[in-house]
């Protein structure tokens, strides 16, 4: 079996010697939602004209039926490697075989899969949830000095960027005796959920009195939660540490306005580092690591607190 | 069929327990007590619940919020209950403020006035109807199946349309449609005051023309309602094209509320807490019944439990399992079956 891969390996070094190394890629995407997915879908298939890659992009809509389906038109087309976007992380283990079987390998990119057998996918290329959470939590303890109370916008309950950031955040506040979280709620992911969420946390918490700091899951939580504040009267940015995660086109507005104090980048142009690790795979497969981290930058408004 | 065995209104309530026997024939009496009871445990729990004051020249509150937060629901609602009154469903209705959303959008980018913004959200919720209404009411096709159709592909439509100007920045700014949404009339939030206008239009459409005996002869027995020389066909075309722009109405609030026009998120499973809102006003999959007044009541009973859940502090992680408990509850406490099994517990007991 090993001089067989070898020889493929020696045959496709020929080709590459002779034209340039022309590779067919299937990208399962999870869908359009929010702002971030898009503009990632877009700089996946800007990156791929660049480096000459024959993408073949599949929405799934958001439906693990639709992604298991395009994954399996992929095998069929026998594309030289394919990037999952996973919607969920269950549920995989049958289609990653196949793939395998097929001989085609697999990269996540995003989220992670739970399989029983990591040998089912080369390696999973991805920002770190957990560490947002994590520069979102230090972010806040400095610029209150490890003294505040939080409320706090989650995303989509049960989705991994949720519960990592959450983790991530929790853990660090928890190193500060002076911070913790005073409210917590699910807004979806939606501006129009942190919106009805912030709304709700006004009045139950008479003006967000005692509180500190908003900590966002994502940006778009984040933009609804500084409309409803604004609404009530209150002032975002100034009286309260606002902190999210993501860095949209939208929140560099309201970090420029002002409204908003910080944002951690999921940066989505990512191609550029998703692609040079499956092009260079294909040309000598070796043992990747099984998670490559992506890197985080903290962004905030010029003058933090207004 | 519609005639409740309790309900003997014509003798005078006298004694404590007749009144009590009356009162519990009353339709309106379990959707009403259900939301008194959520105000009351909210009142109980959190003693702040029912402070309002003026905020920012409008009135601000928790009970402000419920009413303010329950209009788009309530007003998907309606469009609902009549569409149930004619024994069909509207799965699209979601769909519908997803696609209105991702016109207005489109339209203030191109710079249209924004009145012209608005009718043409309410033109797109009728042409909704009007593709609705032609499969439903023309091509005979089952209705939660022919609406189905607008359901699963409405939200890429939107998608669709976002890209006609780059889908990159959907939001927009817009005075006037934001008025609609989130401004204010004196210390009435506009949206209250615009769907005052709309309910009294509607109640006024079905209660003072023949429309809503159509609707409900035609939920009835279709066939009976034909021979009777009402045009089903045509009855059941105007509640779909009703539905579709209460829903277009409703994708104005929704949207001009963020303004951000978010296809994959805005108006997600609407059409479910719409069909609950009927139901929970008394309303039947049947078909044969509308009751507006107790479709808005159905709708507040969904948003006082959601605002209450939100500020209980209960772990996301509960919400629905909380919200399905509840909504079980009443629809128990409606359920003339349940009802009964309880009172003949207490009689067996005598």
């Amino acid at each position: 079996m090993k001089w067989f891969g070898g020889a493929i390996a020696a045959a496709s070094m020929m080709l590459a010697g002779s034209s340039a190394f022309a590779v067919t890629i299937g990208f399962s995407q999870v869908g359009d939602e929010g702002d971030w997915r898009p503009a990632w879908s877009k700089d996946m298939q800007q990156e791929a004209t660049k480096e000459g890659i024959d993408l073949k992009y599949a929405d799934a809509q958001g439906k693990q039926e639709e992604q298991l389906k395009a994954v399996r038109a992929f095998i069929a087309q026998q594309v030289d490697a394919i990037i999952i976007a996973p919607v969920v992380i269950t549920g995989w283990d049958q289609v990653l075989k196949e793939a395998k079987d097929a001989k085609i390998p697999v990269f996540l990119a995003d989220r992670d899969v739970d399989t029983t057998d990591k040998s089912l996918y080369v390696t999973r290329i991805s920002a770190d949830f957990n560490l947002e959470g994590k520069i979102a939590g230090a972010w806040l303890a400095q610029a209150s000095k490890g003294q505040c109370d939080v409320v706090e916008l989650q995303g989509t309950t049960g989705a991994a960027p949720a519960i990592e950031r959450n983790k991530g955040f929790q853990a660090v506040i928890s190193q500060f005796p002076g911070m913790k979280i005073v409210k917590s709620q699910s807004g979806d992911f939606t501006t129009e959920g942190g919106k009805k969420v912030m709304e709700a946390f006004i009045k139950s918490t008479d003006n967000l009195k005692g509180i500190c700091g908003v900590f966002a899951h994502n940006d778009n939580m984040q933009l609804g939660a500084i409309q409803a504040m604004k609404e009530a009267g209150l002032k975002p940015g100034k009286d309260f540490l606002m902190v999210s995660v993501d860095y949209v086109p939208a929140m560099k507005d309201a970090l420029a306005a002002g409204d908003a104090n910080a944002s951690v980048e999921l940066r989505s142009a990512i191609g550029k580092y998703i692609y040079p690790v499956v092009t260079d795979y294909l040309k000598s497969p070796s043992d990747l690591p099984k998670w490559i981290v992506i890197p985080s930058d903290l962004h905030t408004a010029a003058t933090p607190g207004g | 069929m519609s005639t409740q065995p309790t309900s003997t209104a014509i003798v005078q309530p006298r004694s404590l327990v007749t009144r009590l026997r009356w009162l519990a024939g009353q339709r309106a009496l379990w959707p009403v007590l259900a939301l008194l009871l959520i105000l009351a445990v909210n009142g109980i729990v959190s003693p702040g619940f029912f402070n309002v004051r003026i905020v920012e020249g409008r009135l601000f509150g928790n009970v402000i919020d419920i009413l303010y937060r329950a209009t788009p629901t309530a007003l998907v609602a309606l469009g609902m209950a009549i569409v149930i009154g004619t024994k069909g469903i509207d799965l699209s209705v979601g769909a519908i403020i997803a696609i209105c959303g991702a016109m207005m959008a489109w339209r203030i980018q191109a710079g249209d006035p924004h009145v012209v913004v608005l009718l043409i959200a309410l033109a797109t919720g009728l042409l909704c109807g009007l593709w609705n209404g032609f499969l439903v009411a023309i091509l005979n096709i089952q209705p939660i199946i022919a609406t189905l159709i607008l359901m699963t592909s409405g939200r890429g439509i939107g998608l669709m349309i976002n890209l006609l100007y780059g889908g990159t920045n959907p939001s927009f700014e817009s005075p006037f449609l934001q008025g609609l949404s989130v401004g204010r009339i004196g210390l009435v939030p506009t949206r209250l005051v615009v769907f005052a206008v709309v309910f009294t239009a509607l109640w006024l459409l079905i209660r003072k023309t023949a429309l809503g005996l159509f609707v409900e002869s035609v939920g009835g027995n279709s066939a009976a309602a034909d021979l009777a020389g009402i045009s089903s066909r045509l009855v059941k075309y105007a509640a779909y094209l009703l539905s579709g722009l209460l829903a277009a109405a409703a994708g104005v609030i929704i949207v001009a509320d963020t303004h951000t026009s978010d296809p994959v998120s805005q108006g997600l499973f609407v059409e479910l807490d719409a069909i609950l809102a009927v139901v929970i006003g008394g309303g039947s999959l049947a078909g044969g019944r509308i009751y507006l007044g107790l479709t808005v009541i159905g709708a507040l009973v969904i948003q006082a439990l959601t605002t209450t859940i939100l500020t209980s502090g209960l772990p996301p992680e509960y919400n629905l399992v909380v919200k399905a408990v509840v909504v079980l509850a009443v629809l128990l406490l409606q359920s003339d079956n349940a009802r009964h099994a309880v009172t003949d517990i207490f009689r067996r007991r005598k």
